[in-house]
């Protein structure tokens, strides 16, 4: 059985037929083809598949597409058009190499965005730390995204 | 994943009937412990009953003694409230701790209370301040509600609406965090309300989560860490598992019910 679904997607409206048991990260990769959205681990631990979801992070490898329905969808393709300059935090993490492989930065951006909606520009260490708890990096480079996320924080409030 | 068909009610009736219809039908809350368990295939429902589009569910209230949080609101939602850090800043620390930001942001009480985890924080508050949980068939006192390792008094078509704690004057939640899954390897919830002395624990019960009575007894003479000096539980009948052994389990609870006890009688910070 497919299930109609429409949902706005970094500005667009996008609908279709999906079946059911179709993840919001299946969806927008598979579907959409919004590719830069990761599976790390497929069991809300690891948080490359984080995405906006009516402006608050989620891990969209836990949600049904169905349940989008109407929402607003943001995802890492959606922070600056392709030519364009970067998101403050995009060209942050790109400034202090707040990447090695980059598998799970797309996730790392999104949580951080989400921090600084919570918790304003101004972030210390450890409060970096402390939020970027659902969000893994297995190359370990966790010094630079904190760094990457303090100057993205600061550099947004511009 | 198998493959499922869903509902969306809008009213927890619709939600009611729909289970009526469908014996076989699961409720989806945040969705965070089932659609993992469902991706294991240890779940397979074909039908899901999804409560996100129900009215009137979710939010935190307090009226007079007592603080009414709604079962389909957000852990996130519960530890910024304003009212409820206010007023009994021990029961919002409890959501504050559950797994991390993003599973903060969807994960519900309801859910939690339903599913009843042995390593889950919920059950633990609810157990440790009395807590009533109201469904739409009845009223059922926290005592009677965990029945058991993943399972609880609710009957089939019973819908959890919200959960009702009373406001005590002295309460403290103090968990050892499993370091990967944030889920409590054991945690201690402690409050005093007038005669009313409480120590529930989550995460070391092989059956859930549990009272221990011989703490409470030793709390009423005087409600402190002092009080519980050199107590211990017994071993038996705690889990055992790669991450803690039952004889850490049960001694885990004695150190945690004396931390728990030292932040409830704090005075001047958060847990006053």
């Amino acid at each position: 059985m497919a299930s109609t679904v429409s949902m706005t997607v970094n500005g667009k409206p996008v609908s279709g037929k999906i079946e059911p048991r179709t993840l919001l990260v299946q969806y927008l990769r598979e579907t959409l083809r919004l590719t830069g959205t990761h599976v790390g681990c497929d069991t809300s631990q690891c948080g490359a598949c984080v995405v906006h979801v009516n402006g608050v992070a989620m891990k969209s490898c836990t949600i049904f597409a169905w349940q989008l329905d109407g929402a607003e969808v943001k995802t890492i393709e959606g922070l600056s058009a392709a030519g364009e300059p970067l998101h403050p935090m995009q060209e942050a993490f790109r400034e202090h190499h707040g990447l090695q492989c980059g598998y799970c930065t797309p996730g790392m951006i999104m949580s951080a965005l989400d921090i600084v909606r919570r918790k304003g520009h101004e972030l210390d260490d450890h409060t970096i730390r402390e939020e970027l708890d659902g969000n893994l990096c297995r190359c370990t480079g966790y010094h630079n995204i904190v760094k990457a996320i303090a100057a993205g924080a600061k550099a947004m409030a511009k | 994943m198998y493959a499922f068909t869903y509902h969306r009610p809008t009213t927890v009736r619709q939600a009611a009937n729909l289970l009526a219809k469908h014996p076989e039908a699961k409720l989806l809350a945040g969705g965070h412990s089932l659609i993992p368990v469902m991706k294991q295939r240890l779940a397979a429902p074909n039908v899901i009953v999804d409560l996100n589009k129900v009215e009137g569910i979710a939010g935190v209230e307090i009226s007079g003694r007592s603080v009414t949080i709604g079962a389909m609101t957000r852990h996130a939602d519960v530890a910024n409230s304003p009212v409820l850090r206010e007023a009994m800043p021990a029961l919002a620390g409890v959501p504050g701790s559950i797994g991390d930001p993003q599973v903060r942001n969807r994960g519900t009480i309801g859910g939690s209370i339903a599913n009843n985890d042995p390593n889950a924080d919920y059950p633990a508050a609810c157990l440790g301040l009395g807590a009533t949980i109201v469904t739409n068939k009845r009223k059922i006192a926290a005592d009677d509600f965990f029945t058991g390792m993943f399972s609880t008094a609710l009957e089939e078509n019973e819908i959890i609406v919200k959960v009702q704690f009373p406001l005590a004057k002295k309460a403290g939640y103090e968990k050892f965090k499993h370091p990967a899954s944030g889920f409590a390897l054991v945690g201690v919830f402690v409050s005093k309300r007038s005669s009313d002395i409480r120590v529930a624990v989550t995460g070391a019960g092989a059956n859930g989560v549990f009272r221990v009575k011989s703490f409470e007894e030793a709390l009423k003479k005087r409600f402190a860490a002092k009080s519980l000096e050199g107590m211990t539980i017994p071993a038996a009948g705690m889990n055992s598992d790669i991450h803690a052994g039952a004889d850490y389990r049960a001694h885990l609870v004695g150190v945690l019910a004396r931390r728990a006890l030292d932040k409830a009688n704090a005075k001047g910070d958060d847990n006053d």
